[in-house]
């Protein structure tokens, strides 16, 4: 069969069609998904109507919380955030009800609803309309969080999404959605909780989800270059998280990176860090590192680029941990801190 | 209603300014620079009405739709493009873009979020009210933002507390790709006033006029301390929601629809009826002439302003 390639927002809307024309519980309900801000919904009204692509008023907490009550009594909602930013104006809706829910009712019901967030950097847009929220949701137990790297990724992770009867968060890259990659013209399911391995190595692991995949794959490619061999883990979903996967990589390479999209501190880098710590300490090299965007708002215009990770700054890291090697638990690591050190390479 | 010729000319002159400023900037936009462009092109009245009656230190919250009340505030046209442009000679060093705030004339900065202005708005009014300063806060927003619960918290607070907000809707009949009616529950915003227990007026956007005299008495009002207003402008945005908008014109609205309210053009409007009360074209056209020549000077300033350095980014995150 020939592999056939469709962009990132493409597979995710054949996941939604897919999915709508399998279940007429399916419905999806966002603001402007008449056309979709960045097209992903575009066309899914003609084909399904306006009953189940439902216009909704910029009533955030309102759309999470009329999905929440639609999922406990028969339909399995797919409501669509504009940024991921306006999952802030959800928060109770999302944080105290969604995820709290079932467990209130001890179980009478279950809420399978699916929250879609475009989330990230890359256009400029400032502080309320390119953050990168995931790890905040994966704090809250109740709630699943999945960020996929791929259309592949994507499309198998949505239509598990969907069928899921638990509440899930699915974030979207704004800069991969015109991404191009193989996607089987078959149906398929990716589980949520497995990681998948983007690229194999044994010297160094760096865990990565969504557009950080790519600027680790980056980084790996040029590792590569100077004999370094970099493993490249993508867990796919952040909660559940396959600490089996990171594990047994960390085990294999003996050096830790993380490269998260969000700022440093209280992230998703130090849950993975803490987990390695916790349960790997013995087969650590070097010590961990995480590389994240600085600890301040996402500054507008080309601005943002200064405090969001890059490729190079993930391959330094890679590099600081293999020149670490037995200087094991020697002064912390020298790219650990919220804020640049003083010689840091700026952009020009 | 008798406005001195002064008066007509100045309105004039900003709403003049407040167009040649956003065909500007869509000019910049479409040359490639990274602008966010949400374009307040056909709607130029309501911030120019509206903010007529402001003194230098009342409060405005501007929303996200062009920039006439900055205008009409008196910020810098210039200063204003570099800050979009994230030059560091922009109001915020080029860090803020569209949110820019300018503290010296009273403008509180300008969210990205839907309906958030409002309770910040509220709070300062209440702030003006407790300090006995005698400020008034000016506060737009667009139909859209009336079904956020933040609108209808803001309201309900503002009227308890009888404070000093002025709240103008500007019904442009669109929220992004959506007809209003189908996601709001009232024809007229300003119907949601009588919820509150505040006064809620319709005014023709499209008139300059009309606009200015709600807004004397709502300003008025809040100024007596009777509290806050809402005015609803019917109104409409020539162009897409931003810049990469490519379904206005014909997709979510007809042809048609564009076109007959681009023929009610509110600069034309003002410019026929202040020719009509013997104001000489001429002189309406050394205003125009002068304001092109503020508007390409604010592009050189602009362009000619260095972008900041990286550390820029950093800071200002905690006093
Ligand atoms: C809380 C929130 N939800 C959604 C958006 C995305 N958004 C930006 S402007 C807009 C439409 C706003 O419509 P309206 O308030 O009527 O103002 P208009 O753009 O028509 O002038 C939307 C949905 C946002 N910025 N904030």
């Amino acid at each position: 069969m020939s592999s056939r390639e469709i962009t990132y927002a493409e597979a995710i809307r054949e996941a939604l069609r897919e999915e709508m024309a399998r279940d007429e519980r399916v419905f999806l309900i966002g603001e402007s998904i008449n056309y979709g801000l960045f097209g992903v919904t575009a066309g899914l009204r003609e084909e399904f109507g306006s009953e189940r692509v439902r216009n909704a008023p910029i009533s955030e907490a309102a759309i999470v919380g009329a999905a929440l009550g639609a999922a406990i009594t028969g339909m399995r909602p797919v409501a669509e955030i504009m940024f991921a930013d306006f999952l802030f104006c959800a928060m109770d809706s999302i944080v105290n009800q969604v995820a709290k829910w079932r467990y209130m009712i001890a179980g009478q019901a279950n809420v399978p609803l699916v929250i879609r967030a475009p989330q990230g950097s890359g256009f400029g847009m400032g502080c309320h309309h390119s953050q990168s929220p995931e790890w905040v949701f994966a704090h809250f137990p109740g709630l699943k969080v999945v960020a996929p790297s791929t259309p592949y990724d994507a499309k198998g992770l949505l239509k598990a999404s969907i069928r899921d009867d638990n509440p899930v968060i699915f974030f979207e890259h704004k800069m991969l959605y015109r991404m191009r990659g193989p996607v089987p013209e078959g149906e398929y399911l990716i589980p949520l909780g497995r990681a998948d391995v983007k690229r194999e190595g044994s010297d160094a692991t760096i865990v990565a989800t969504s557009l950080m995949v790519h600027r680790a794959l980056e980084a790996a490619a040029e590792l590569a270059g100077e004999g370094i061999s970099v493993e490249v883990i993508d867990p796919r979903t952040l909660s559940p998280l396959d600490r089996g996967a990171i594990l047994g990589s960390v085990r294999k390479t003996g050096r830790l990176i993380i490269a998260e999209e969000a700022c440093r501190t209280g992230g998703f880098g130090a849950e993975v860090a803490a987990i390695a710590a916790e349960e790997a300490i013995d087969a650590l090299d070097a010590p961990i590192r995480r590389v994240a965007a600085f600890d301040v708002p996402i500054p507008s215009g080309g601005l943002e680029e200064a405090i969001i990770p890059k490729a190079e700054d993930i391959a330094n890291a890679v590099r600081a941990a293999i020149e670490a090697k037995g200087r094991r638990g020697i002064g912390p690591a020298p790219d650990a801190r919220s804020h640049p050190p003083s010689d840091y390479p700026w952009p020009t | 209603m008798n406005l001195p010729d002064d008066i007509i000319l100045s309105l004039y002159e900003k709403m003049v300014a407040t167009r040649l400023f956003d065909l500007k900037v869509k000019e910049l936009v479409e040359k490639g620079h990274r602008i966010l462009y949400h374009s307040g092109i056909g709607q130029e009245a309501i911030p120019t009405g509206v903010c007529a009656h402001l003194r230098r230190e009342d409060y405005l919250i501007p929303y996200h739709r062009g920039w006439g009340y900055m205008i009409a505030k008196g910020m810098d046209m210039g200063r204003i493009l570099a800050e979009l442009m994230g030059r560091v000679n922009g109001y915020c060093r080029g860090k803020s873009g569209t949110h820019m705030a300018c503290f010296e004339l009273g403008v509180l900065g300008k969210t990205g979020i839907v309906g958030a202005g409002l309770p910040i708005a509220v709070g300062a009014a209440l702030s003006a009210k407790m300090r006995e300063s005698g400020q008034i806060v000016a506060c737009f927003f667009g139909e859209g933002a009336s079904n956020t619960g933040a609108f209808h918290e803001a309201l309900n607070m503002a009227a308890v507390w009888r404070l000093p907000v002025v709240f103008v809707c500007e019904n442009n009949l669109y929220d992004m790709y959506t007809p209003y009616l189908e996601v709001t529950s009232v024809a007229n915003i300003a119907d949601r006033a009588s919820a509150y227990g505040m006064p809620g007026e319709v005014v023709d956007g499209q008139d300059v006029l009309a606009v200015y005299e709600a807004a004397r008495r709502a300003v008025a009002r809040a100024r007596r301390g009777d509290g806050p207003s809402l005015l609803e402008c019917k109104t409409y945005r020539w162009y897409g929601h931003f810049a990469g908008d490519e379904h206005h014109y014909g997709g979510y609205r007809s042809v048609e629809e564009v076109e007959a309210w681009r023929a009610r053009c509110p600069i034309r409007g003002l410019r026929e009826y202040a020719i009509s009360k013997g104001i000489p074209a001429e002189e309406l056209d050394l205003i125009e002439e002068r304001v092109r020549a503020k508007v390409e000077e604010a592009e050189r300033f602009a362009l000619g302003s260095p972008e900041p350095g990286p550390r820029v980014a950093l800071e200002d995150v905690y006093a």
